[in-house]
């Protein structure tokens, strides 16, 4: 069985005034134990939306959330407030974006290590220390004990993101979000942090949801990549697959827009056009249609269901085909 | 050129690496370090301190008794004669006879009085309710916060006078209750706003990530760090809470028993005499207006020292 089934995720956004947004549309994927999965796509695609529904974190007015989340077989949307809170930081743990402003400004490191083990293990404060200490070792922290006794400000952008994955596996959460961790790093703390949580995965058996828009991140750790667009998966497949050969014109287009070391002097890179401002709604086309280059008179007329294609799922009328996409191909052999 | 070029550098290089002086360093302790290179800081800090001390010590410090009427056998009413400067009496006396820098003196203590309760009981009031409206939100955040409004649409001091008439009979306890009332709604707005803000901050939301419960989220990750702009407007406060509570005594509605001296009932009783004998009004005068600007020379400067955008 699945550590995580999410069927049908739907997120919709009711503000007085303004017409229902849609953020999440219909998004199914699994976890299995140990397994680190991806979620990627670029800025409003959905992923942060998702990751903040699985963990019941959304705000209860204007956010309506419909589907369903089976961690272990538990249905998380149906848990009361107060069941919910105690999974928080014990079976599942969130790691942000920004480590700054993540952390609590006036409070010392160390209250707020020992706080997440005094909530959901019952650790006097000695105890918790100490093992806030083990913890703060654990994530590469050096010299953990004065660390404890400072404040966020005085730590580095790197160490400030190290504590907080602390903070988040305290407790040895059986499933990690991470949602976008490397994204307010530098790019040598960026390797730093990845290598970090590759190995915390490998060590400790936790299931990772990597949310990323960084392809970088992606092909360095996840198992199995899903690509959002526009609140909906566009393709899913193991992370070689993906790689070698995208056939959604989406991820081909995510790939296409890497700058490459090894590309020839002069050569341009290929942006995908316009931005996710063009979507147009799933309702009776092909979100992606406005900028993909792949697209034919049904892409605006009909959308595209999701369908099973050699072992990757995919929603397109007109993928991309292998063959084109030869010289990539040979490019990621290498 | 590359000597200087390189010294730039190496300020540069300096001024980013974290200073010894720095590791170590609460939120509170940079922002003290900061305050200590403030002159306005200063001045309000050794105006503020020498207040309080002469408040303090003025039972001893006072060269008379402020209540007895020493000079009586000086004044002359039908003559508008007061007892002028004398030895013994350097500001000579009240329109009562009594000795007016003794006066001048011990007022300081109900002075210092009104303006510490009156800031403490309207913080405590205005962190209740902003607590309430910033942390429930909904409703109870619209009730609150109507209520606020309501209060805040009548000029302050109208308030105050209307809060010190419903009581029967004034004292120097509804003036305090009274410049406390008006300035519920000031810190319940202002904490409220902070609360909000905090609410939506990433570090609450990383906080609920991991399951911490409500109550803590609310006085451990919002409360503390809403208070820096609550603790500023009530050093603030206190200024005006002094010229409040002066005013409500000059208008008649302190304590009616004038053997207590207070800077605002002095200036009222010196009112009918100020073309004659200024000096009467001048002191007391002088008197609040120092006081209140050291309490605002230390709220503004707290202002600026607690302001994240300056750190460091």
């Amino acid at each position: 069985m699945a550590l995580l089934e999410v069927r049908d995720l739907t997120v919709s956004f009711h503000r007085r005034g303004e017409p229902v947004f849609t953020a999440v549309d219909g998004v199914s994927f699994e976890v299995e134990p140990g397994q680190t999965v991806g979620l990627v796509g670029e800025s409003g695609c959905g992923k942060s939306v998702t990751s903040l529904a699985i963990m019941g974190l959304l705000p209860k007015r204007g956010a309506k959330v419909s589907g369903s989340v089976t961690f272990e077989g538990t249905e998380l949307l149906r848990l009361s407030d107060r069941d919910m809170r105690d999974r928080r930081g014990r079976d599942l743990g969130m790691v942000f974006q920004d480590p700054l402003s993540s952390l609590n400004p006036v409070i010392s490191i160390g209250l707020q290590v020992t706080e997440v083990l005094e909530r959901h293990r019952g650790m006097p404060r000695k105890q918790a220390m100490a093992e806030a200490t083990d913890l703060l070792n654990k994530v590469g922290i050096p010299d953990p004990t004065r660390r404890l006794s400072e404040y966020p400000h005085q730590l580095s952008g790197g160490m400030r993101q190290r504590a907080l994955i602390a903070m988040a596996l305290a407790c040895r959460p059986r499933l990690l979000i991470a949602d976008e961790p490397t994204t307010a790093l530098d790019v040598t703390i960026q390797a730093q942090i990845l290598a970090l949580l590759k190995e915390l995965v490998r060590d400790t058996g936790t299931a990772l949801i990597m949310i990323t828009h960084d392809l970088g991140v992606v092909a360095g750790l996840c198992d199995q990549v899903n690509v959002l667009y526009g609140g909906r998966i566009v393709e899913r497949a193991q992370r070689h697959e993906l790689f070698v050969e995208p056939r959604h014109p989406y991820t081909h287009g995510l790939l296409a827009s890497i700058p490459r070391l090894d590309a020839a002097r002069g050569q341009k890179l290929v942006p995908i056009p316009g931005s996710v401002a063009d979507n147009i709604p799933w309702d009776h086309a092909c979100a992606f249609a406005p900028r993909c280059a792949n697209a034919l008179d049904v892409c605006r007329g009909q959308t595209p269901a999701e369908e099973w294609h050699e072992g990757r799922l995919l929603r397109c009328h007109n993928p991309v085909e292998p063959a084109a996409d030869a010289a990539a191909k040979e490019d990621l052999r290498v | 050129m590359t000597g200087t070029k390189k010294q730039r550098i190496d300020a540069l290089a300096e001024s980013t690496v974290d200073k010894p002086e720095d590791s170590g360093v609460s939120l509170a302790a940079s922002a003290w370090r900061r305050l200590r290179r403030n002159p306005a800081f200063l001045v309000g800090a050794v105006i503020t301190v020498l207040f309080v001390a002469v408040a303090l010590i003025s039972p001893w410090l006072a060269p008379h008794d402020p209540a007895a009427r020493d000079l009586a056998d000086q004044v002359v009413k039908a003559r508008n004669e007061i007892p002028p400067a004398q030895p013994g009496h350097p500001l000579g006396g009240d329109p009562q006879g009594r000795d007016f820098l003794s006066r001048l003196l011990v007022g300081s203590q109900q002075t210092l009085m009104v303006g510490v309760f009156a800031t403490l009981i309207g913080l405590a009031g205005g962190l209740v309710l902003g607590t309430l409206a910033g942390a429930l939100g909904g409703w109870v955040d619209s009730v609150v916060m109507r209520a606020v409004d309501v209060m805040l649409s009548v000029p302050s001091l109208l308030l105050a006078v209307s809060i010190s008439a419903l009581f029967a009979r004034p004292s120097q306890f509804t003036v305090i209750i009274a410049v406390a009332i008006v300035q519920i709604p000031i810190f319940a707005r202002l904490l409220r706003g902070s609360m909000l803000a905090q609410r939506g901050s990433d570090h609450v939301l990383a906080a609920r990530s991991l399951g911490v419960r409500p109550g803590a989220i609310v006085f451990r990750h919002m409360l503390p760090n809403s208070l820096g702009p609550v603790i500023v407007q009530a050093t603030l406060v206190l200024a005006t809470s002094i010229i409040d509570a002066a005013a409500l005594s000059f208008l008649g509605l302190g304590n009616p028993d004038d053997s207590v001296p207070e800077w605002g009932q002095m200036l009222g009783g010196s009112q009918q005499v100020i073309d004659s004998h200024p000096a009467l009004s001048f002191w007391p005068a002088g008197c609040i207006i120092v006081v209140a600007l050291g309490f605002t020379l230390i709220g503004e400067s707290l202002r600026d020292a607690l302001d994240p955008k300056n750190r460091r």
